[in-house]
């Protein structure tokens, strides 16, 4: 079943397309990533599909529901955290969430009961008396996605969730994503990072307003044309002037190490082993690697698309 | 900004910062070499930002000692202030001033002697790319050139140590890419590169990276030493059907430290990859799930320090029930 699809959507601010026709489909209990950097057009996709914003053309559908017609009936059913999420500070951490209680409306029976698991699935019960304006980065997150549960919503949509948390926290917060997916909530996720988008069955990456590609991470790694060798090797800056200047391939350098996307594996490792040796620098290994998504991203997509 | 080869731009020896009875940074010696781009990273609350206060020069360490450009960390630290350049993601350009107004009010900041101001400003615009937008309102450019701007800005008084506080957030790779080839090139010209993040992705174009964690120095090496071996778990990728029903059952077998999804995959973490993989692929049959491949893979950075911080804790944590 499909519990998020889009057709077409478009919004224009005056000159500006932010977004540019986006057709894609969201199943139930998947975790879907929109991937791409500051301006890409993501806060304007959450912000359609969440009927806060009314699309130039195009239509989208969320749980069933029409976003535009039926916006109001899509507000109970999702859940959304934006990129401020609105915490009040000088509330504590239960005051927090029960109010969000109050404003979704949620039967006060079998609040407690709801309160207690959020509490604790989010590991904030020992810390329900603490002001939310003391607590730290990835514990206001986790708040923050509490807040957005209260009323059982069966789709989440968090507009880059982990912005400014600590590796740790984002780990721990990835956690409570994936029991969530067990529940068969579907998450609707936006992010500029490409290791976070890693962690999602299916990702789009959108790059100008635009659609660039929508698969499964793997799916998307499989667009990459040819090989991609790490060079290890002596003064790796050096050699990754010459590496460029020898036109073997698209060259990267990543501190110690050299990307290089080769048309062919074999052939692309003995042009590396002999530009190097030309220059006398010492060769420690040519390896074929899986890329990685940036790795796609500055290769894979089409020249014109940055 | 002559680079003398081999120099140390940075060294911390003991350093330790305590604020009342709590130790925000104990004890951490290091060393950075002239033109290394050196990756400082660490979870909120780890004692990051009060190191590099210490370097900037704006927090008198409590003990322990340190240079930063040959400089002394306690008693040099108006002229450390002057030899070194800052940028942030935070660190805002002013939007409604053009390119050129920007680099001119950054430029009486620092204050650049008059006579080098245009030939600073021309360094600047042709580093950046920006000759042609000059007059361009900095709030119209796109993210990349804004990046690139403020890196210049941050260079205008040719500093020799330069920090960059999670520097390309939000931009996209393409632009990160030439944003780091530019940062490459400070570096061999011989400017040293103090980087902090929490993206693993911003981490990986450094030379060397340390960890720190409650104040301390975790791990130090390249990236490539890092993912190498400096954890003591390894990890199993296992592929199988119903991934959310067989992490509980992976969880269980003999030998996992710590099981967790990962997109449809699941993440082991366990001290003996070989030994584990065919138990495993035991179990999970047994259980009715259709098993994929099983197998050892390189962990990601983020892996390398979420287990070596986990370690400390489970140290730490042994420590204490000891102690009670």
């Amino acid at each position: 079943m499909e519990t998020v699809r889009t057709q077409a959507l478009t919004r224009r601010f005056g000159d500006l397309v932010a977004l540019d026709q986006l057709s894609l489909a969201v199943e139930e209990g998947e975790i879907f990533g929109l991937v791409g950097p500051d301006g890409a057009g993501k806060t304007t996709t959450m912000r359609l599909l969440t009927g806060i914003l009314e699309p130039s053309s195009g239509e989208a559908w969320v749980d069933g529901l029409h976003a535009v017609r039926d916006a109001e009936a899509i507000k109970d059913r999702i859940g959304y955290m934006a990129q401020r999420f609105g915490l009040y500070p000088d509330l504590t951490v239960q005051e927090n969430i029960d109010f969000y209680a109050d404003l979704y409306e949620v039967p006060k029976a079998g609040r407690g009961e709801r309160l207690e698991r959020l509490l604790a699935f989010s590991n904030l019960t020992p810390f329900r008396r603490r002001l939310a304006g003391n607590l730290s980065g990835g514990m206001k997150q986790k708040l923050g996605l509490a807040c957005a549960l209260i009323h059982t919503p069966r789709v989440l949509f968090l507009d880059e969730p982990t912005n400014g948390v600590d590796p740790v926290s984002r780990r721990d917060f990835w956690r409570i994503l994936y029991q969530l997916q067990q529940e068969r909530v579907t998450i609707f996720v936006s992010t500029a990072y490409l290791d976070e988008a890693e962690r999602c069955n299916r990702i789009g990456l959108l790059h100008q307003g635009r659609l660039m590609a929508c698969d499964t991470v793997d799916g998307v790694k499989g667009l990459l044309q040819g090989a991609l060798l790490e060079v290890r090797c002596e003064s790796p800056r050096r050699a990754a002037v010459l590496l460029r200047a020898a036109k073997i391939g698209n060259v990267a350098l990543f501190g110690d190490r050299i990307h290089v996307l080769a048309e062919d594996a074999d052939r692309g490792r003995s042009s590396v082993e002999a530009i190097l040796r030309v220059e006398g620098l010492a060769c420690h290994g040519v390896d074929v690697i899986e890329p990685t998504l940036e790795d796609i991203f500055t290769s894979a997509l089409p020249s014109g698309a940055a | 900004m002559s680079a003398v080869p081999g120099t140390l731009a940075v060294t911390l020896r003991d350093l330790e910062r305590r604020f009342g009875d709590f130790v925000a940074v104990n004890r951490i010696s290091l060393d950075v070499r002239q033109g290394e781009i050196f990756g400082f990273l660490g979870p909120n609350g780890a004692g990051k930002s009060t190191t590099i206060r210490m370097l900037c020069g704006l927090l008198e360490p409590s003990g322990g000692q340190g240079t930063v450009a040959g400089l002394d960390i306690r008693t040099q630290r108006e002229e450390i202030k002057r030899s070194i350049g800052y940028m942030s993601q935070k660190f805002s350009l002013y939007d409604d001033l053009t390119v050129e107004e920007n680099i001119d009010f950054f430029s009486g900041i620092y204050r650049v002697p008059k006579e080098k101001k245009a030939e600073r400003k021309a360094w600047v615009l042709d580093m950046a790319h920006l000759q042609e937008h000059r007059r361009t309102r900095t709030g119209l450019l796109p993210g990349g050139w804004k990046q690139r701007l403020s890196l210049g800005c941050a260079l205008l008084h040719e500093p020799r140590v330069l920090f960059l506080d999670e520097p390309t957030s939000g931009v996209d790779p393409l632009s990160r890419r030439s944003f780091w080839d530019l940062i490459y090139q400070m570096a061999s010209e011989g400017v040293t590169v103090f980087v902090t993040t929490h993206y693993m992705e911003e981490a990986e174009y450094c030379d060397r990276l340390a960890l720190i964690y409650r104040g301390e120095l975790v791990a130090l090496g390249t990236p490539g030493e890092m993912k190498g071996g400096l954890m003591a778990d390894q990890v199993l990728r296992v592929a199988c059907d119903r991934s959310h029903e067989a992490l509980g059952v992976a969880a269980t077998v003999a030998g996992v430290r710590d099981a967790a999804l990962f997109g449809r995959d699941i993440h082991l973490m366990t001290e003996d990859a070989e030994a584990l993989a065919p138990r495993l692929r035991r179990s999970l049959e047994e259980g009715g799930f259709q098993v994929g491949a099983v197998e050892r893979i390189t962990p990601s950075l983020e892996d390398v320090f979420v287990s070596l911080i986990e370690a400390r804790d489970r140290a730490d944590g042994a420590q204490k029930e000891f102690k009670a």
